[in-house]
């Protein structure tokens, strides 16, 4: 069931386009991510969807119905703010119960609903407290009580956890991902932590420039990125990128990688022109490593080390070098040289846009048996 | 001593010199109106900087004077009802002016930086008929409506900036949970704002207290006549022979609350003070 | 017209359509606004323009609104033989002098002693914030009281600066301050500049420690001597606060009125043009004459706030 839809919904502030005809649907009871970088629109999103900001153009459904012009509290939607905003002279008990209070809420039943919210969240011994004694996680949690008391049908939550420290972040970010399980309202998240992404959201939309880049679960967005800005978005390291020429167009398309000469990848280039500049993306997982022989082969000129992991980085005479994950049992030093072997199955080649390059549906078999890519002519560069 | 020590040691004893003129100069002359507040009238006339056996005669001559407990009556009426009037209607202006962008709002800020600006002497004719008009001349609500020209203008000010270092948040959490205007202002952002007040209003109080001119000419009788008018009509026999003992007495009684609070509050002061003319 | 494009419309949209929040929020915002407005309409807007019109008729205190229209005969009359009016009045020229005068040398002081107080107090030593409050003092004092204990200290045959200046030696006779036309501004100017140091010191503290620290340590390491440094460093830097402070003051001190009435009454050597137009309006009753002396002064007072609001607006042009 769609629980909120937008449809081509803009925004635009003094001159800027905050928003570009953004359509998106929510179902209920999904958990939805909004990530992508500072100033890509994330938050003013949600801030519409709220009915803080205004909607320039588009609309704005929940339960199908149209709530453009209606208010905030009207609209059936709880907000939790990235500086919490708890009122600083009202109690844990105040705090959650303000807005039942300006709903008329009845006096047992408010008590009754603020006691309960209070027991989810486990501040039931804090309720005659006041925000400034309250540490930043049981501050975090009255901030959700306060936005769940009045069992709004969407929950909003603004960076919720930028404010906290790394390990109770991962903390909260399990007590989220509870309250959902328990709950079972729609939750729309925004972030720029890709780490929270990933785990908390069953869909994540990716936004740049007020666009969506991508909508999808995690696993889609990682495993089958649509353009090279989300492919590089998520994942750390980074996906590595190099540029190659489209040597010939087809269902399979024969590129030019530079570093390991002309390869055949599965891909579909038919609709473009031999000669077009493409990048291909592997991401640092997707690339092993080989002691080369002699002379062959690529230098490592550093190495990190990650404890359960190394990241390898290599000297491909690109701009930047290319990392590669590794186990840290294969004790890989500066200055080896190695062979490189690439997971054809998840490469991923852009257009000159950006935009991924569909996958030939049958490449697998069309490529030779168990040929990974070879870094023999690498050295040769 | 090296010659270093010895500069430093110079330098020290400058500076500390230093501050004692500057302290000299700030409150030796409320200090020299106590001291001749607590001579006899025969001692009056020898020049003396310290306290010799303090003779409270002129104090109970001045506390005997009814009019003037009258008058310290009347100041306290009136500065109390402007520090309320001023504060009440600032503080919804200041929350439209501090916390809501609305087209006008520079203008209104315009308007009201320049009244501030007025000479009062501008007004006064204009004010003098208003007062007359309604009825008021003579009595203390003329000067409580008249003194919202300089204190209203002033609080506005000074809250709107205040209200405008509330976070923004706070007052969307507010909107969330669904509170009108009025709601966000008086339950939510006022009770952040009472230190504020306090500072504002402490100012519009010393400002309304002192006031003169209007006082001087919108009253008429001794039984409605503020402080600072009935001090500057105490007069003796002749132009030349105030009575001076008398009237040091009467400076330091209605300047003794004013030095409590400034020292008291001296912080809040000067942040109302600076942020009434830097921020602006 | 046309909708050749979705986008189009929304940049008309955008300035008229807000969500019902702003729009709730607006529409509060003006009542909020209210009744503030009507007060300073009724207090300050009516009673000005009525002042302006006052000053083209012969009103008079006992009845206000009988006066009849006299076009601007207040201001410069020709009567066949000669001009009247204020224009012409020596009287009214003597009051500008004076106020010019009283405002040129105090607030020229005031901005300099002020800043030299807030130097001194911007070092850093214990009781620090006793001293900072206690130099307070004068400001809160009103006027009134300051100027009785000033012309008490004044007075010329008991007050204490003749006593101090006698033994001292400065002066062989007493000083008549107050009464003596050459000394009576001076007396008016120690006693305002005492009064309002204060303001103008703590204007200059909060100024002088918003000044980045780093530019000094700076400084310090390249071994500056400190007086060039106040020169190129803190004097800039501190202009626009110090001009702030000064136009406050300027703005006072144009229309100043107590200190005047109460230290030298209505002496000619010292009045002021408010205490001119107050002694026309209330003394002599002459509402129209006085109101003329206030249109004036309001006039001079209006444009240093404009060339005042318009600096300022050109200084926030030239920062950004």
């Amino acid at each position: 069931m769609i629980k909120l839809k937008l449809d081509n919904v803009n925004k635009q502030l003094g001159g800027a386009r905050i928003l570009r005809d953004v359509s998106l649907e929510i179902a209920a009871g999904e958990f939805v991510v909004f990530v992508g970088p500072s100033g890509c629109g994330k938050s003013t999103l949600l801030r519409l969807i709220a009915g803080l900001d205004s909607i320039c153009g588009g609309d704005l459904l929940i339960d199908g119905r149209r709530v453009n012009d209606l208010e905030p509290r009207e609209r059936g939607v709880g907000m939790v703010f990235q500086s919490y905003a708890l009122y600083p002279h009202m109690s844990v008990y105040d705090n959650i119960s303000f807005g039942l209070k300006l709903a008329k809420t009845e006096k047992t039943s408010l008590r009754e609903r603020v006691l309960k919210t209070a027991q989810i969240l486990q501040l039931d011994k804090l309720l005659q407290r006041k925000p400034k004694e309250l540490s930043g996680g049981q501050r975090q949690r009255v901030a959700m009580g306060r936005a769940m008391a009045r069992e709004p049908d969407i929950l909003l939550f603004d960076e919720p956890l930028s404010n906290l420290d790394a390990s109770l972040r991962v903390q909260m970010r399990n007590e989220i991902a509870r309250l959902h399980d328990r709950l079972g309202s729609t939750m729309i998240y925004v972030t720029h932590d890709q780490v929270e992404a990933m785990t908390l959201a069953d869909k994540i939309v990716v936004l740049n420039g007020g666009r969506v880049e991508q909508v999808g679960s995690p696993r889609e967005l990682y495993e089958r990125p649509a353009s090279r800005f989300v492919a590089g978005f998520l994942g750390s390291p980074r996906m590595n990128f190099l540029p190659v020429r489209l040597q010939t167009p087809g269902e399979t398309s024969l590129v030019n990688t530079l570093v390991w000469g002309i390869t055949s990848l599965p891909f579909d280039s038919s609709n473009l022109a031999a000669g077009t500049q493409l990048t291909l993306g592997i991401r640092p997982e997707h690339v092993s490593l080989k002691a080369a022989e002699g002379t062959a082969g690529v230098v490592v000129t550093a190495v990190e080390y990650l404890g359960s992991e190394t990241y390898v980085h290599l000297d491909t005479r690109l701009d930047e070098p290319l990392i590669c994950r590794c186990e840290v049992s294969a004790g890989w030093q500066a200055g080896d040289r190695v062979e490189l072997l690439l997971d054809i199955d998840n490469l991923h080649l852009f257009d000159a846009d950006g935009a991924a390059l569909s996958r030939h549906p049958h490449a697998i078999e069309t490529l030779p048996d168990g040929v990974p890519l070879r870094s023999a002519r690498a050295s040769a560069l | 001593m090296s010659p270093r020590l010895l500069k430093k040691a110079l330098l020290r004893l400058g500076f500390w010199c230093l501050i004692g003129v500057l302290l000299l100069y700030a409150v030796f002359p409320f200090y020299y109106a106590i001291v001749t507040s607590l001579k006899p009238s025969s001692a009056l006339f020898e020049v003396s900087y310290w306290i010799h056996n303090p003779d409270f005669s002129n104090y109970a001559a001045v506390l005997h004077q009814a009019s003037f407990l009258r008058a310290i009556g009347n100041s306290l009426v009136v500065a109390l009802c402007v520090v309320t009037l001023a504060l009440f209607l600032s503080l919804t202006a200041a929350y439209a002016l501090g916390r809501v962008k609305f087209r006008g709002r520079g203008t209104v800020l315009m308007m009201v930086l320049g009244v501030s600006m007025f000479p009062q002497v501008a007004v006064l004719s204009g004010l003098f008929e208003v007062i007359r008009a309604l009825g008021l001349y003579n009595t203390s609500w003329a000067l409580i409506l008249s003194y919202t020209i300089f204190t209203l203008p002033f609080t506005v000010w000074v809250l709107t900036t205040f209200m405008g270092q509330l976070p923004h948040e706070l007052e969307e959490a507010a909107i969330m949970d669904g509170a009108s205007p009025w709601v966000t202002l008086t339950r939510v952002l006022l009770p952040l704002l009472w230190p504020a007040l306090v500072t504002t209003g402490l100012l519009a109080f010393i400002a309304a207290w002192n006031e003169f001119l209007f006082a001087l000419t919108f009253t008429l009788t001794d039984t409605q006549r503020t402080v600072p008018v009935a001090i500057a009509l105490i007069s003796g026999g002749s132009p030349h022979e105030l009575p001076w003992g008398l009237l040091m007495a009467a400076s330091v009684l209605v300047t003794v609350p004013l030095v409590i609070l400034v020292l008291i509050f001296q912080r809040r002061i000067v942040s109302g003070l600076t942020a009434g003319a830097l921020k602006g | 017209m046309s909708v050749s494009s979705t986008h189009a419309p929304c940049e008309e949209l955008l300035l008229t359509r807000e969500t019902p929040v702003q729009r709730r929020r607006v529409r509060a915002a003006w009542l909020f606004l209210t009744p503030m407005l009507l007060c300073l309409a009724l207090v300050a807007a009516w009673p000005l323009l009525r002042t302006f019109w006052f000053s083209l008729t012969d009103a008079n205190l006992a009845d206000t609104g009988g006066g009849t229209f006299i076009g601007f005969s207040n201001y410069l009359f020709h009567n066949g033989s000669s001009w009247s009016g204020i224009l012409v009045d020596p009287q009214w020229w003597n009051a500008v002098r004076n106020t010019l005068h009283f405002t040129v040398v105090s607030v020229g002081l005031e901005v300099v002693l002020g800043l030299l107080v807030a130097l001194l107090l911007n070092i850093k030593f214990t009781g620090r914030s006793l001293v900072r409050a206690l130099i307070l003092i004068p400001w809160a004092i009103p006027t009134i009281v300051s100027a009785k204990i000033w012309s008490w200290m004044l007075n010329d045959q008991f007050g204490i600066i003749n006593h101090l200046m006698l033994s001292l030696g400065l002066i062989d006779a007493p000083l008549a301050w107050t009464a003596d036309a050459d000394l009576s501004m001076w007396a008016v100017i120690i006693v305002d500049v005492w009064k309002t140091v204060p303001f103008v010191t703590l204007l200059m503290l909060a100024a002088l420690q918003m000044l980045p620290n780093d530019c000094y340590e700076a400084a310090r390491v390249d071994g500056i001597h400190p007086l060039k440094v106040f020169w190129r460093v803190t004097l800039p830097l501190l202009m626009p606060a110090l001009l702030v402070a000064a136009i406050f003051r300027i703005l006072d001190s144009l229309r100043v009125f107590d200190v005047i009435y109460v230290l030298t009454s209505n002496s000619s050597s010292t009045m002021s043009m408010s205490v001119y137009a107050r002694q026309h309006l209330v003394e002599f009753q002459d509402v129209g004459y006085g109101s003329a002396a206030s249109t004036l002064l309001f006039l001079v007072v209006a444009v240093i706030a404009l060339l005042y609001l318009y600096l300022g607006r050109r200084q926030l042009e030239v920062r950004s």
